[in-house]
């Protein structure tokens, strides 16, 4: 994918970190997109430079369609394009559905889902324009088989299965393949809240009895977005470490 | 642009992306019909009226367009000066 044009969104830390180094360092030129965390997107940066990348920062919120319009100018601005949108930005706003407050069904929804829309429309101009692309949408195994505490959440991963499967079949003949990755539990900011007995709740329903690592989660990103896999579209990705095998 | 200059551009441009032979599209060819584009081949063939034209075009006014005539119709009331 050398030369290639990637866009990552929640880019800053986690699994978005992880799949901006993995992509640089296949060679793409990588532009960042995160909302708050101006020191963690650097770090982000300095990894993905590290890696060989070449590296852009791009600030605002996936939610608003305004900010959405304003990085995409800048993305095309100074990459002339997009090849590869990974939508990965994702938020938790975690309570039981009985306790749960409209605002924190709408968050979630906003960010997760609507995110991935906004940026998917955005990037579509080029891409179709191109004849080709890459979309990797970011979901989640709670969007397979659902979690207590986490309606909200499970219904904007199930929303992005089923927005990604249209986008596959709209695009298909145009050389745009959209395809959703599900992550297990990764190690990152989000798991690593979780008290101690949850988490080994969860490792008890982990067939391979560990979670899982973001690189490993960039690892199927790097695959999907590669031209070779231009065959493969509409699918759903699990890198859960077996919890859900079908 | 004269209004001949604008067929030829529009003509050039449907030719390109429907895959077809320029000596096919006549004023009177309905992108649908005759020139069998799909819903997704207009939203191209807008995109591309809009940045050639260096104009934005409406959804609701696109709508409108459904042959050759129409577009160069509506480029050429809608031109940039």
């Amino acid at each position: 994918m050398r030369g290639r044009v990637a866009v990552v969104t929640g880019g800053g830390r986690g699994i978005g970190r992880a799949v901006a180094e993995r992509l640089g360092r296949e060679g793409a030129r990588v532009a960042v997109v995160y909302r708050s965390n101006d020191a963690a997107a650097e770090e982000t940066a300095g990894l993905v430079e590290a890696a060989g990348g070449e590296v852009e920062l791009f600030r605002g919120d996936v939610a608003s369609a305004e900010d959405v319009r304003g990085i995409f100018k800048q993305i095309l601005e100074t990459f002339g394009g997009v090849d590869i949108l990974v939508n990965n930005a994702g938020i938790t706003r975690d309570n039981l559905l009985l306790r749960m407050k409209d605002s924190e069904f709408d968050e979630v929804i906003n960010t997760n889902l609507r995110g991935t829309y906004y940026c998917t429309r955005a990037a579509l101009r080029p891409m179709i324009r191109a004849r080709y692309g890459r979309i990797i949408n970011i979901s989640s195994v709670v969007g397979l088989m659902g979690n207590a505490g986490q309606a909200n959440y499970a219904a904007s991963k199930a929303g992005i299965i089923g927005f990604t499967k249209s986008v596959a079949r709209e695009l298909a003949e145009r050389g745009i393949t959209a395809n959703a990755v599900t992550p297990g539990y990764i190690e990152t900011d989000i798991t690593g809240e979780l008290p101690e007995s949850v988490q080994q709740q969860i490792l008890a329903q982990i067939p391979v009895g560990r979670f899982g690592r973001p690189e490993e989660v960039a690892e199927v990103v790097a695959f999907l977005a590669r031209e070779s896999a231009g065959y493969i579209t509409g699918q759903t990705i699990g890198v859960d470490g077996g919890m859900v095998m079908q | 642009m004269t209004r001949e200059e604008v067929f030829e551009k529009i003509r050039e441009i449907s030719a390109d992306r429907l895959g077809i032979d320029e000596s096919e599209i006549t004023p009177e060819s309905s992108f649908r019909e005759d020139l069998e584009a799909d819903s997704l081949d207009l939203v191209e063939l807008i995109m591309e009226l809009e940045e050639q034209f260096g104009m934005e075009i409406p959804d609701e006014e696109a709508e409108k367009i459904t042959t050759v005539e129409e577009a160069v119709d509506y480029v050429m009331e809608n031109q940039p000066a």
